[in-house]
């Protein structure tokens, strides 16, 4: 394919709880480290996209796509704001590989960002239980946590999933973490400290949940002739696809599997020409530790059901078949919401690009992130590829 | 905020008070909340106002240990996901029982309960919660 879609340069903000921070900072951090990674004279980019949850709630302020411009001293070129709950970061990635795949755009400046500590404790869980179906599920006390519990509940059930299994993806991207200095949590944690750890809405307890996160996370995205001018080692967009499911869950007539996540795979590994078994290195949206069982068996590392398994044989470690978040996922590296599908792609990046320090899985050279908003209403997945 | 509305709560206490939803008649599939759209047949579909008899099983549950204010002072709850015999589902709690009693499977019925309250000076909202069919009934089905 000659008209593929380039990513010249990536870069984010550190991610965790940033006091001393705000909206503002953490965003242009990203993109000022982008733009210096790419190489790319501001001059050249012709458009903007910013992926972002609810600043509007988190921060009171919304309209990020005029402000990112503004701050980054773009000038008045098109600044666009995306938001598809925690799937907005992957949105944004996919309005610019629309765009730029349709003609409209060149060069693009991608950003997701969020700034989620400014609010108390309930705002923050009122706010991400938008995400969901407000009105049919958050307001009958069903929290966020409660309705991936309700998912843990009934794999437990279905196929014999255990408390320690639960535990397992949180280990893996807690030593994974540990490798990257841009993570919220870079230690690692023993299954006992997991499976003591204080409950959040039976089974699932406080380290089996994604922290709450500061963050932004930055790609520059270009035609495909127009990145050797900038990078001698551009990573290349080898597909995107995009799938919904109903917005509440009580709506589908399985919970154990992400029907959006299976179809956008599937599509995605199609439209590159590809196998899973093609696949080097993946990073997978573990906003909870069942989340990315689930996701391990819907994207075909292992069968349904087996996702633990596949856990347990250490098949989804660096080293292993299938390395499942190496940057520590949203679990270790941080889940500012908006910013996860665009951080998701800047790890992807960095391990094709072999700049991944002690995290770096041997010669990989195509990654495959998927990145789900709210119970897996919307399912996004880009493979990328050098 | 938005969710704090009257209206918003108002304009649907009919699904809230009575669990009020639709059925589509050309295919027979019950909807709860209403849907204006049969997703199925679209637009050869028939939907007309169904009144659930309120009767179903457990299908997924969790007791919620951390909750916004709104729901401290019911903490710790049971929140869970009902099938009705009309065979849809819904999100609710599960009053009436030992948290620790509860499982897949469980008969329960509906009962008419305080949802939440906004804040001191908020609005209470009502709507149904479930209880054990055993604890109104005496028997588990
Ligand atoms: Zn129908």
């Amino acid at each position: 394919m000659s008209n593929r879609v380039a990513i010249a340069g990536v870069g984010m903000s550190k991610f965790g709880e940033l006091w001393d921070k705000n909206l503002r900072d953490i965003t242009l951090e990203a993109g000022m480290y982008t733009i210096f990674d790419a190489g790319v004279p501001g001059s050249d980019i012709d458009g903007m996209v910013i992926g972002n949850m609810s600043a509007g709630r988190f921060t009171g302020q919304e309209h990020l796509g005029a402000q990112a411009v503004d701050l980054s001293g773009l000038g008045d070129i098109p600044a666009y704001s995306v938001e598809a709950a925690c799937a907005s970061g992957g949105a944004a990635v996919r309005h610019a590989y629309m765009s730029i795949k349709s003609g409209e755009h060149d060069v693009m400046l991608v950003l997701g960002s969020e700034k989620m500590s400014d609010v108390n404790q309930t705002e923050a869980m009122n706010t991400i239980s938008v995400a969901s179906d407000w009105e049919w599920e958050g307001m009958f006390g069903a929290t966020f946590p409660a309705l991936y519990a309700f998912m843990a509940r009934r794999h437990m059930m279905e196929y014999g999933t255990t408390e320690e299994h639960l535990a397992l993806p949180t280990v893996k991207n807690h030593a994974n973490a540990a490798h990257n200095e841009f993570a919220q949590f870079q230690r690692a944690v023993p299954i006992e400290v997991v499976m003591r750890s204080g409950m959040l809405a039976d089974p699932l307890r406080v380290l089996h949940s994604a922290p709450i996160t500061d963050g932004a996370a930055g790609l520059v995205m270009c035609r495909e002739d127009l990145v050797k001018k900038y990078t001698d080692t551009p990573i290349f967009i080898e597909s995107s696809a995009q799938r919904t499911d109903t917005l509440a869950l009580h709506d589908r007539k399985s919970i154990t599997t992400f029907n959006s996540v299976v179809s956008s795979t599937k599509s995605a590994l199609q439209e590159a020409s590809l196998e899973l078994k093609d696949i080097d290195v993946l990073e997978l949206h573990d906003s909870f530790s069942i989340g990315e069982i689930m996701l391990t068996e819907d994207v075909g590392i292992a069968k349904k059901g087996e996702g633990c398994k596949a856990l347990e044989e250490g098949i989804t470690e660096i080293g292993g078949k299938f390395p499942v978040n190496p940057s520590g996922g949203l679990k270790a590296r941080g889940h500012p919401i908006g910013a996860t599908g665009v951080a998701q792609i800047v790890e992807l990046v960095l391990q094709l690009r072999g700049d991944a320090d002690k995290r770096q899985v041997d010669g990989a050279e195509k990654g495959l992130a998927v990145n789900i908003g709210g119970t897996g209403a919307t399912s996004i997945v880009h493979i990328v590829g050098r | 905020m938005a969710e704090q509305g009257v209206a918003q709560v108002w304009r649907r206490i009919r699904a809230m008070y009575r669990i009020e939803g639709n059925k589509c008649e050309t295919c027979g599939t019950h909807f709860f909340p209403p849907r204006p759209v049969c997703p199925e047949c679209r637009r050869k579909g028939k939907l007309e106002n169904y009144t659930f008899k309120g009767l179903g099983s457990i299908y997924t549950f969790s007791i919620v240990r951390q909750a916004p204010d709104d729901f401290k002072r019911q903490m710790p709850y049971v929140v869970a996901q009902v099938e009705l015999d009309e065979g849809t589902r819904l999100t609710t709690q599960i009053v009436n029982v030992d948290p620790e009693d509860v499982e897949i499977g469980m008969r329960v019925r509906a009962c008419f309960r305080k949802i939440k309250e906004f804040g001191h000076s908020g609005i209470i909202v009502y709507g149904y919660k479930f209880e054990p069919v055993m604890k109104v009934t005496g028997h588990k089905q």
